[in-house]
């Protein structure tokens, strides 16, 4: 890890204009740092373009614990997104930077049958699986709610794409054996809170999750070894769920035989039952609200920002990004009269079930004015984006169908 | 892995790879000195600025509770009152 500042672009910051009743960004500002207007006020005059060490400026929300998105430019049209521009998020400040030499993930639980220590070489010394996947934060898009809640106010770029290359959980489990009652598996990653009451950040998936062949111990991101702020030495990669459990910088893997109950199970991460298509993890599942687990259906325009100005007479071409939890992408479809009529966009290159697809159409000769455009993707299994938001108290799955204003000019 | 709050300050400032922090500046008013040396043990406080304004008086009064309750936050409670009021005032929606 470089320990200088790569550099930072200051577009706006605390002191930037909070003049008046409101918080009033500069206009040419926002431009600059292409925030949705639908975000906060508040989250507009906190984010600022910011470079962490090792990585581009990206969108600032919180500096500490860090957490940082992607500009929609950088998050890869082509279907990857690039390390230095990958999202950034952590729950809780203490992040040390691993030592790759000493570093040792333990194996081991009330559901193993014995224990291991296993080091980068270790890892490495074993059979080596690669998967390109989208890892997106549960709650990307929270910060376009309506009405608002309480979080992390992401706009559209809390994920990205990447070919993760590791073990197999599964192989790394038989290093020390799982007895018949092992029920989930849980991680620990290196990071600690800054109070000793704080829950660190632990997180649990099913024993069947940890066994799917495409569930990694992931030390490698798009051919190069994680960043620090991915992960670095080691992650969980868990192709089609979000990024809760895709745990950072993992020293401990331990198979149990009752429900994890820490705080980011039992507590966080969780949605209403029945009210999103999505796969119930069983045993943590309550009368109420059952953890999050696969992403929802979803696309983004990832050319055009929202009040882009394009050329009167001319017809415009687009492109973006769709994705799903792993069945894969069908079809995008795109309108651009306001949801009038839909036509479908051409696919681009499948990089696998778990990736994001590519697409792109063109838009008819565009008149001088507005001109409303939107994209849906289905998946395979006939999953459409949403046409109204699904309200929840976390703020998560927001995968309404999205909507951008072209200027034609 | 935990550490206290004591020997985390220190190396908070010690560790190379932290976000080179820039200093929010919170709207002045009644309470931004327990604001400040409260909340920003744990977070940097844009957390404050980007959750405004939209959560009411209610809303401010339980993530002050959350991050005691939940958190383990070690406020003392007239800090914890003060800095509700001064959330509820400036940055209430």
């Amino acid at each position: 890890m470089t320990m200088t500042r790569r550099g930072m672009l200051k577009a706006a910051g605390a002191g930037a204009a909070l003049a008046g009743s409101g918080y009033a960004i500069p206009k040419a500002l926002a431009d600059a740092l292409k925030l949705p207007a639908a975000l906060s006020e508040g989250t507009r005059a906190a984010a600022v373009l910011d470079a962490l060490p090792g990585k581009k400026p990206l969108i600032k929300l919180s500096y500490r614990p860090p957490n940082y998105e992607t500009p929609i430019e950088l998050l890869g049209g082509n279907g990857i997104t690039p390390n230095d521009a990958f999202f950034v998020r952590y729950h809780i400040a203490d992040i040390p930077e691993v030592d790759a030499k000493t570093w040792k993930v333990k194996v081991g639980g009330d559901g193993a049958n014995g224990t291991a220590e296993l080091s980068l070489a270790d890892l490495k010394r074993m059979p080596a699986h690669e998967v390109t996947a989208v890892c997106q934060c549960s709650g990307n898009r929270r910060g376009l709610f309506s009405p608002h809640v309480a979080g992390v106010e992401w706009g559209y770029g809390a994920m990205g794409c990447a070919r993760w290359r590791g073990a197999r959980l599964k192989d790394v489990l038989n290093k020390v054996g799982l007895k018949q009652e092992a029920i989930e598996i849980v991680f620990d990653g290196a990071d600690n809170a800054i109070v000793q009451k704080t829950p660190d950040f632990v997180k649990s998936i099913p024993l069947a999750k940890a066994l799917d062949e495409n569930t990694l111990l992931a030390y490698e991101m798009n051919g190069a070894p994680l960043p620090h702020w991915n992960g670095f030495p080691a992650r969980i990669v868990l192709p089609g769920w979000t990024g809760t459990y895709w745990v950072k910088h993992v020293i401990s893997i331990n198979a149990v035989t009752k429900p994890f109950d820490g705080f980011w199970m039992k507590v966080a991460y969780r949605i209403p039952v029945n009210k999103f298509p999505t796969e119930l993890f069983k045993t943590q599942t309550t009368d109420v609200n059952t953890p999050i687990t696969e992403m929802v259906v979803n696309s983004l325009i990832t050319s055009h920002a929202d009040g882009a100005q394009v050329k009167a007479g001319s017809a415009a071409t687009l492109s973006g990004i769709a994705w799903d939890a792993g069945d894969g992408i069908a079809k995008v479809e795109a309108s651009s009269d306001g949801g009038a009529s839909w036509k479908p966009a051409t696919l681009g290159p499948d990089l696998g079930r778990f990736a994001f697809r590519p697409f792109s159409f063109t838009t008819p000769p565009l008149a001088a004015g507005a001109h409303k455009v939107s994209v849906r993707a289905e998946n395979k299994k006939g999953q459409k984006q949403v046409t109204e938001l699904i309200l929840n108290p976390a703020g998560y799955h927001h995968n309404v169908v999205q909507t951008l204003t072209l200027n034609a000019a | 892995m935990r550490t206290i709050l004591a020997a985390l300050a220190a190396a908070l400032l010690a560790t190379a790879a932290l976000a080179e922090e820039q200093e929010i500046k919170l709207k002045a008013g009644p309470g931004l000195d327990k604001v400040e040396a409260n909340c920003n043990a744990c977070h940097s406080l844009d957390y404050i600025q980007m959750n405004s304004p939209f959560l009411n008086a209610a809303q401010w009064e339980a993530a002050v509770k959350k991050m005691i309750g939940a958190f383990g936050a070690p406020i003392k409670e007239e800090d914890a009152k003060a800095i509700t009021e001064y959330l509820k005032a400036n940055y209430g929606g």
